[in-house]
């Protein structure tokens, strides 16, 4: 477990991530983490190690494999005064609880007008490499972005891992937390304490008049090294890592728009009824007359995720196709693209297209 | 299937008399929703409990009111039964703010959680992981409280089940789960959804205690009740309790509907006869424990409360427009 007395601390996102649990779990006796491997030796990826041989089997609770079953169990134990964190290893593995977290979780304490309450972390990680293939890999923020009475938190640095997962746990609602598998690996400087961050929406990660750059979770990071990138080319753009999906707020985003006249998405799952589509459309509603140029949407193609590498050229929104697209609404020559453009892609030549780029280690 | 036969030495008759009341107040208001139905103004499903009274009143009469209870579309009985208020039930019918839900709900989410009806769920099964999660945050928080899941006999069918038990009986929880077998998902038979096998061995394969009782028979269901109670308790961890019963009336709506060609008016009958309410008001009768004129006192007293609950939902207001927004986060 990292070290909790310094203050100023380098760690990765994972390390963040279990010490947020860690501070929750010691802080609160109604804290209670469930999931299939939280006490196993691999301990989710190493966010959940030593929290057993901590709190003990009572508090950290090994799951049957039944995640709809045990997500109504999460939600029954938080109407009687529990705090529980659910843990799926992939988010393709909550889609059995979708009965649950839509009918149940999100709803209860709205039906009830407000005399039950759900508080209630689901973590969710998404896979992405290695051959992950179909059904380890869905990114499906999308879906639960669109019921109401859910939040839906996506962190992208160690950071906002840990403040953002302490503010959930601190919440009254339902929080479904969707970490990117790659985001484990990120490393930044995270305050130590119970330092618990509002789950108050977008942040301003990188600054510019050129265009607006609205991303989420491993896209924010790539979004922000096309900004580097183009920053190093003459050309600054505002960058947003997204952070809280639900409840959304735009009004930063609005307000940028208004300045850059020229708007990028980029969603971390499908492009096609995906999170961005939303962002384009409050945009559309907000200040269409604003905008110099349609909006770029860059997001997954219109295909399941194929397992083999020989198939995944382009896959994914890369940070050279954010620097094109954000350099040419920008109005950038197409030397300084090019530039920004050679520069990513020689950041990442070497290193095989099913592996993190390592310029994604931060730290941020 | 012959259910465990119970004798009537096991629960003193005179103890039964409330509940012949609570179960004819149960009865006597399901018919005035039927009855006032048609007038439109409970603008929402209804799911009669009418013909399945003596479970809810059997098993929850086993319970404290701190004892948290779930139950499913089919919960007027369960509700009213553990005690919930029944102006906030007729109220929640009629779609008015002083209703259970504000209005938000309707006949299929009913709760009172002082009373110690945590909640009712629509859909079929959703709310048993609900109650085995209170039991198990009352086991974690060192609470003596019992959990209670009602459920139906198609809701053995979903996987849900199966998942709920198997954690309940790992840990150990003070859950009971009281399964209702009314033959009928809606129109399809149990032996069209089913193999035949004993419904209780579902649970015994999951290690659980299981009883199999005679839902229509109030002192069986309280004798049996009582004792998984005391299990729960006593940290001996779930039980499953199966009560045969039958839904007189159509799944979802005011008629009988016998004719319609699902069920025949001869097995409408044969249950028809071993009516929960009757037979323990014959059974008190024969023991000089009931009469005529307490009959008629007891009906034109719940008349009385009856007719209070809809004038207090006819009476009561609407919510306002504006808060449909409201609420969506704590």
């Amino acid at each position: 477990m990292p070290d909790a007395s310094q203050t100023e601390r380098i760690l990765t996102a994972a390390e963040a991530i279990l010490e947020a649990q860690d501070l929750a779990l010691a802080r609160d006796p109604n804290v209670y983490l469930m999931g299939e491997g939280v006490c196993d030796p691999k301990g989710i990826f190493g966010t959940t190690s030593g929290l057993v041989e901590k709190y003990g089997p009572q508090r950290i609770v090994e799951m049957p494999v039944a995640e709809n079953g045990l997500t109504g169990i999460a939600i029954g134990s938080a109407l009687v005064g529990m705090r529980p964190i659910m843990i799926h290893q992939r988010v393709d593995f909550a889609l059995l609880a979708l009965e649950q977290i839509f009918n149940n979780a999100a709803k209860t304490h709205y039906v009830s007008s407000g005399k039950h309450r759900v508080p209630l972390v689901i973590r969710m990680i998404v896979g992405r490499g290695w051959g992950q293939g179909p059904a380890h890999s869905q990114s499906l923020e999308a879906i639960f972005s669109h019921i109401p009475g859910l939040k839906v938190v996506m962190p992208a640095t160690p950071a906002d891992c840990k403040g953002l997962l302490l503010g959930a746990i601190e919440d009254g609602n339902p929080v479904v937390f969707i970490e990117h598998r790659w985001i484990h690996y990120v490393k930044g400087t995270v305050p130590a304490g119970y330092t618990p961050l509002p789950l108050d929406g977008p942040r301003r990660i990188a600054e510019g008049d050129g265009a607006t750059i609205v991303a989420t979770s491993l896209m924010a990071i790539e979004a922000r090294l096309a900004a580097e990138a183009l920053a190093e080319a003459g050309v600054k753009c505002d960058v947003f890592d997204m952070r809280v999906l639900r409840p959304l707020r735009t009004e930063p985003i609005i307000e940028s728009v208004r300045r850059t006249g020229g708007l990028v998405v980029i969603d971390s799952g499908w492009k096609t009824g995906g999170f961005g589509a939303e962002i384009v459309a409050r945009i559309a509603e907000s200040c269409l007359g604003d905008l110099r140029a349609p909006p770029v949407r860059l997001g997954l193609p219109d295909h399941p995720t194929p397992s083999t590498r020989a198939l995944m050229e382009g896959f994914y929104p890369s940070s050279d196709a954010i620097a094109a697209a954000a350099g040419k609404l920008a109005g950038a020559s197409a030397a300084q693209i090019d530039r920004a453009v050679s520069a990513l892609r020689q950041q990442r030549a070497k290193v095989s297209i099913d592996q993190p780029n390592p310029a994604f280690a931060g730290p941020f | 299937m012959t259910p465990n036969p119970i004798t009537e030495s096991h629960a003193r008759l005179e103890e039964l008399v409330p509940l012949y009341s609570a179960m004819r107040r149960i009865r006597q208001i399901e018919l005035e929703i039927a009855k006032r139905y048609a007038e439109q103004k409970m603008r929402c499903p209804v799911h009669l409990s009418i013909g399945q009274e003596a479970i809810a009143v059997g098993v929850c009469a086993a319970l404290k009111r701190t004892d948290q209870a779930v139950s499913t579309h089919r919960c007027h009985a369960h509700y009213l039964a553990k005690g919930g208020d029944l102006n906030a039930m007729i109220a929640e019918l009629y779609g008015k703010s002083t209703g259970c839900c504000g209005g938000r709900g309707g006949s299929m989410h009913l709760f009172d959680t002082g009373a110690g009806l945590l909640l009712s769920l629509p859909i079929v099964a959703s709310s048993i992981p609900i109650g085995v999660g209170a039991a198990f945050g009352f086991a974690r928080r060192g609470e003596p409280h019992v959990a209670v899941v009602f459920l139906g006999d198609a809701s053995l069918e979903e996987g849900v089940w199966h998942e709920s038990a198997n954690f309940a009986a790992r840990h150990k929880l003070p859950v009971i789960f009281v399964c209702e077998n009314n033959l009928y998902s809606v129109y399809t038979h149990l032996d069209d959804r089913q193999p035949s096998r004993p419904l209780t061995k579902l649970a015994e394969a999951h290690g659980i205690r299981a009883q199999h009782v005679d839902g229509n028979d109030l002192s069986a269901l309280l004798h049996v009740m009582s004792e998984m109670v005391d299990q729960a308790r006593n940290s001996e961890g779930p039980s499953f309790l199966l009560a045969d019963t039958y839904r007189w009336l159509e799944h979802c709506g005011p008629n009988y509907d016998n004719h319609i060609g699902y069920r025949t008016e001869d097995e409408f009958n044969a249950w028809r006869i071993r009516c929960p309410v009757e037979r323990l008001r014959n059974k008190l009768e024969k023991s000089g424990l009931w009469n005529a004129a307490r009959e008629d006192t007891l009906t034109a007293r719940i008349q009385t409360e009856i007719d209070a609950a809809f004038r207090f939902a006819e009476d009561s207001p609407f919510p306002e427009l504006r808060t449909a927004a409201e609420g969506v986060y704590a």
